[in-house]
């Protein structure tokens, strides 16, 4: 399908008559073309999942992170082109790091989803950079508690309780919506998660995929980590279950 | 005979205090600014703001720790509109800790770092010579910090009230008053907690007398007695 942004969105550098910005909106359709990636902030920490679509039967399960650590209590998870997630990630980690030896003191989350937010949109003002063709979300627990960060590839950052991103993100954020977060603990928060993913998983566009599950919260000693193992398994079994079950109706 | 090192490190004259108290802290400091034996303020502040919420006290020389503390007020008032609410104390000392240590060639400063924030409560924070940094329950610096010592060693307690903490500081400003010619004048005091900030002054005739000391005089004719004519009137 093809937009009408015929001459207007040759460049990062020219508004169109409407006052958008093209390329940013471009790279946008970036993010929506991958597969999708859910957070949610419960009451105790936060859990992030993604929805990591195996392109071939002969990669080895666990290869291809998506979701990384920026620092002891707060991680990343990325959608859309994944080279460019990998520098947004470094540039993450090298910010929290460079915090850490000015002030001596763990960098704040809203701090560095500001800092990140910056640096994406610093992306979108030159002609001669592209923007990045990447949504992160952000995910830590500092002394104001859990907190949930979204980021555009146009250099938006907000706060969220619930994000979604990539091709399920309508679906998900419906299905978010319906969640009681302000009661729930991280472990339940983890089968929410899993649950969502495997539901707006098509079967029929895309094949296999595999589920990534990290939190940070009280029950991890607020460092963020992929959820251990027997949790992931107890959440994909959830998450199938429940699957079944609505297939059955 | 002994070499006299004319390089080493020496702090020129000044006592300065932080004590952390049951709820925040008190800095205290004497008011002598010395060139050599020529007392260039005889009332200064050597207690100065960084934020509503955390002071310095400052020893060594009087140029390199107001530049210090310029800074430093300069980055933690960027750093608090950047967090959104006041830095907490190990964050300015930190800073202050930074600057020390970078520029330890340079600089002659010993510093003591003390403040109030909601999270930690009251926390003292000495930055001596080297720019090392080290949280302690309380710290002493300065030249007449060295009469010192043993009196905290034997006076200095846990959990002392606000008005325990503020007179153990004038106790012993005025004690290394006493003995260090190159710290006098009067003693200030700053109080930090969660309520806020209080300033107090200790002028000299309020400070008690130690040991040999002479009470303040008005007028030798008080020494001389009633019974003195004071001096011959000159005659022709």
């Amino acid at each position: 399908m093809s937009s009408i942004g015929t001459g207007y969105d040759l460049s990062v550098t020219t508004f169109s008559p409407d006052g958008r910005v093209f390329q940013i909106e471009y790279a946008a359709k970036a993010v929506d073309n991958s597969g999708t990636v859910v957070a949610i902030r419960c009451k105790d920490g936060v859990v992030m999942g993604v929805e990591k679509l195996i392109v071939s039967k002969m990669m080895l399960p666990g290869s291809n992170r998506r979701i990384h650590s920026v620092h002891r209590h707060a991680g990343m998870a990325i959608a859309g082109l994944a080279a460019d997630g990998r520098q947004i990630v470094a540039r993450a980690k090298g910010e929290a790091t460079s915090y850490e030896s000015t002030y001596s003191e763990p960098i704040p989350v809203k701090e560095l989803a500001e800092r990140v937010a910056s640096y994406v949109h610093l992306c979108t003002l030159y002609w001669w950079l592209r923007p990045f063709g990447c949504g992160v979300i952000v995910g830590g627990c500092d002394r104001e508690g859990p907190q949930l960060y979204m980021i555009e590839p146009s250099g938006i950052s907000y706060r969220y309780f619930g994000a979604a991103i990539g091709k399920g993100k309508q679906a998900a954020k419906t299905e978010i919506e319906k969640l009681k977060l302000s009661e729930m603990s991280c472990r339940e928060g983890i089968i929410e998660v899993a649950k969502i993913i495997y539901k707006l998983h098509d079967e029929a566009k895309d094949k296999a995929f595999e589920l990534e599950l990290s939190w940070v919260c009280d029950e991890s000693n607020r460092q963020h980590q992929k959820v251990p193992d027997e949790l992931l398994e107890e959440a994909k079994n959830a998450a199938t279950a429940a699957l079944e079950e609505m297939d059955a109706d | 005979m002994e070499k006299f090192d004319l390089d080493a490190p020496h702090s020129t004259g000044t006592t300065i205090i932080g004590v952390t108290y049951n709820g925040g802290v008190v800095l205290g400091a004497d008011s002598r600014t010395s060139n050599g034996v020529y007392v260039a303020n005889r009332a200064s502040d050597k207690i100065t703001k960084l934020t509503d919420n955390v002071y310095l006290c400052r020893s060594g020389s009087a140029a390199d720790t107001q530049i210090v503390s310029d800074y430093v007020r300069y980055f933690l008032h960027q750093h608090t509109i950047q967090l959104g609410q006041p830095a907490t104390v190990k964050v300015a000392a930190s800073l202050v800790r930074l600057l020390a240590y970078n520029n330890k060639d340079m600089l002659q400063a010993g510093l003591i770092v003390g403040g109030w924030d909601k999270y930690n409560g009251g926390k003292i924070y000495g930055v001596p010579l080297g720019g090392t940094i080290i949280e302690q329950p309380f710290a002493i610096g300065g030249s007449g910090s060295s009469y010192l010592y043993g009196f905290f060693d034997q006076a200095w307690k846990e959990g002392m009230t606000k008005d325990e903490a503020e007179q153990l500081v004038v106790k012993a400003v005025s004690l290394a008053i006493a003995r260090d010619g190159a710290s006098g004048g009067v003693v200030r005091t700053v109080i930090i907690n969660e309520e806020g900030v209080t300033r107090n002054f200790y002028p000299g005739d309020r400070l008690p007398l130690w040991h040999e000391e002479l009470e303040p005089q008005n007028s030798l004719l008080d020494t001389w007695g009633a019974a003195a004519t004071g001096p011959e009137p000159m005659s022709m």
